[in-house]
């Protein structure tokens, strides 16, 4: 399967930190020590959320030489398809769950003279591994992490104490902007700039950089789609001649998992191209949600990424 | 298992030889009586046979301790042999640590390492290396990571940073290699690294290799298998000593192929490395004389017909065409053209 072997674990934390985020940590039930990993990598969560059964990929935020336990914050999206709903409502300590191996799409490029880290609200949480590792490496950085209140800017009070002017902090309430060309210009050559929080933030953090004359390769980003609910439809898998109903509140890729099937996946949120599956037929439109498939693909219809995407319409006949 | 080390060399005058155990366990590369081109990738440990070259993570064979003489003559001579651009020093501690892990857990009779935090203490009793270090300090190690830990372990190493949808060659130590440079190589991405290799190209393979390439998983390894032909058992056939050993090709007679014309196996094997995300390519090559390989009838049989079929030119990208008459009639002798069985090992005595 993709993931590796599975690492079954079991919660020995669980810590509220504001409205919204919960702090998750956990141990392995075999007593081993996790892998090390590296600062931007995600693991997938594997949950049965009352009989179906979930997989969500979520930034390991802690200290990647930390091979004792590893820990990821997780956002309550309340109009989410439950996922997150589950693990805040249902994960206490000593809850049983199995986390994929680490997989990093977010790496640091280790070239880099300097590393600048922009995150936005919950996208805080791939960035704290990665100063963790910049600290070890002796690696130079600075974080400007922007939130809409400080109540809801997870680990703020923990980032200024601890690295205080390599961080700086951004209040919406406060009327506290981020004066981001001014940041871009000023910046030593070498610098790589990293970016991860909600998709307009990430479009205008890169179409800035751009617009300066950054190099492409300096930049970084990462977003986490997760995948939209939707009214139910069916997809008829054509080499398996098997056909599934994708419910209201799972993914296409959930629902071919739940049939049996074993695709391949690295994200599961529309960024890394692993589950790229070929649509042979579709009655209705395909609602693509991914960042891999370039929109002459998306307009030409031939192709889907079920990890994030789905139809409006009654059916869909896939090369499955 | 207990290993007994053989004393032989693999350079002027050649004692290197196979036990009949380790004969039985050469990697023959040909799972049926042909050869083309493919991604033949499966996973690594631990799915190995046992017994065989694939049962452990980094396999230490009979020829261990002399090997690793051979690759500091290299390293005496061209020290160029190892190199590592300054971003990829985290690569090189990852891949201490797979190794000793490995062979620690693999080979414990041979190989101990022992953690107290950072402080590490690892003990190599074929070589005689008993040392302690800090982990991630390099002022703790006689030299780079990469270099210590390659010094004590078979087969050449590449580690590649990924970046930019593509892999790129930044680091490695490069003495048992089948005609290429490091020195040449280091700094190129994945494409620019294979394009000497024919055919291939045209097929897509280096696409496809270098998508799934960037997708292995932490935990998760493959293999694959590549050969080529080298007269006399020489590990450095490298690029930089051409003038060593090119010519020996032309002094090839049909009396001495069955002896001086090795069969050359590469156990390339692919490795997500966690603190750095860079992946790591052992290369490890197995040398096997032609009438060693004969003695298995299968393979004698099959090698026949793989080398008289092979397009020209694969054979002269492998460097043996040239000789391929010679080698076709000396074989020819072994084939009785009974059918073989399908898959790489012997049939059962």
């Amino acid at each position: 399967m993709s993931g590796g072997t599975p690492i079954p674990v079991v919660v020995s934390e669980v810590t509220p930190l504001n409205d919204l985020v919960t702090r998750f940590r956990f141990r392995r039930r075999d007593g081993l020590p996790f892998p090390a990993f590296s600062g931007g990598a995600h693991t997938v969560v594997e949950m049965d959320d009352h009989g179906t059964r979930r997989r969500n990929p979520y930034s390991l935020m802690g200290d990647p030489a930390d091979t004792a336990a590893y820990s990821i914050s997780v956002r309550r999206d309340d109009a989410g398809r439950g996922g997150s709903l589950y693990l805040h409502r249902h994960v206490r300590p000593g809850s049983e769950l199995v986390l994929s191996h680490p997989v990093n799409l977010f790496p640091l490029d280790l070239r880099a003279r300097k590393h600048l880290f922009i995150a936005g609200g919950i996208g805080i949480t791939p960035f704290l591994a990665m100063i963790h590792q910049c600290l070890r490496l002796g690696l130079r950085f600075e974080l400007h992490y922007t939130a809409r209140t400080r109540a809801l800017g997870a680990y703020m009070d923990d980032l200024e104490r601890q690295h205080g002017r390599n961080v700086r902090l951004y209040l919406d309430d406060q009327d506290q902007r981020l004066d981001l060309s001014g940041l871009l210009a000023r910046q030593p050559l070498g610098t790589a700039l990293y970016v991860c929080g909600p998709k307009p933030m990430i479009a205008w953090v890169l179409a800035t950089a751009r617009d300066m004359g950054w190099p492409e390769a300096a930049l970084h980003s990462e977003e986490f789609l997760a995948p939209p609910t939707g009214a139910p439809f069916r997809a008829s898998l054509a080499r398996s001649g098997i056909g599934v109903t994708v419910g209201p509140h799972q993914s296409l890729l959930e629902a071919i998992e739940a049939a049996g099937l074993d695709p391949p996946y690295l994200c599961r949120g529309g960024a890394c191209g692993q589950c790229e599956t070929d649509v042979l037929a579709c009655e209705g439109r395909i609602l693509h949600n991914d960042h891999w498939l370039t929109d002459a693909q998306k307009a030409s219809g031939t192709k889907i990424m079920p990890c994030v995407s789905r139809i409006e319409g009654p059916s869909i006949t896939l090369d499955r | 298992m207990s290993l007994d080390f053989r004393d032989e060399t693999f350079r002027g005058d050649f004692t290197f030889s196979n036990s009949p155990e380790a004969v039985r366990r050469f990697p023959f590369p040909f799972d049926r009586d042909a050869y083309m081109y493919a991604v033949n990738i499966e996973r690594h440990v631990p799915t190995g046979r046992e017994g065989s070259v694939f049962e452990h993570a980094f396999d230490v064979d009979e020829h261990y301790v002399s090997e690793m003489r051979d690759r500091a003559l290299v390293l005496a001579e061209d020290p160029l042999r190892c190199q590592s651009l300054p971003h990829m020093a985290l690569a090189g501690w990852d891949l201490l640590e797979l190794i000793m892990e490995s062979k620690a857990r693999d080979y414990p009779d041979l190989f101990s390492l022992t953690k107290d935090g950072d402080r590490w203490h690892w003990v190599n009793r074929p070589l005689n290396v008993d040392d302690r270090f800090t982990f991630l300090d390099e002022a703790t190690l006689p030299c780079g990571p990469l270099e210590y830990i390659t010094r004590q372990t078979q087969g050449d190493f590449t580690l590649q940073d990924q970046r930019e949808d593509s892999l790129w060659l930044d680091a490695g130590i490069v003495t048992t290699q089948a005609d290429w440079s490091l020195d040449f190589d280091l700094g190129m991405k994945f494409h620019e690294w294979h394009a000497p290799v024919p055919v291939a190209h045209q097929l897509g393979v280096f696409d496809r290799a270098l998508k799934f390439l960037m997708s292995i998983q932490h935990g998760q390894p493959y293999r694959r298998l590549n050969w080529t032909l080298t007269v006399d058992p020489l590990l450095d056939t490298s690029p930089e000593n051409y003038p060593k050993w090119g010519p020996s090709r032309a002094s090839l007679t049909p009396e001495t192929v069955g002896r001086r014309m090795h069969l050359r196996v590469e156990l390339q094997s692919f490795w997500r490395l966690p603190r750095s995300n860079a992946l790591a390519f052992p290369i490890r090559a197995y040398l096997c004389s032609f009438e060693d390989i004969v003695s298995v009838p299968k393979w004698g049989r099959r090698l026949h017909r793989v080398l008289r079929d092979i397009p020209e030119e694969l054979a002269t990208y492998k460097g043996f065409a040239r000789n391929r008459g010679l080698l076709v009639d000396y074989l020819a002798a072994f084939d009785d053209g009974q059918p073989t069985s399908p898959g790489i090992w012997p049939d059962d005595p």
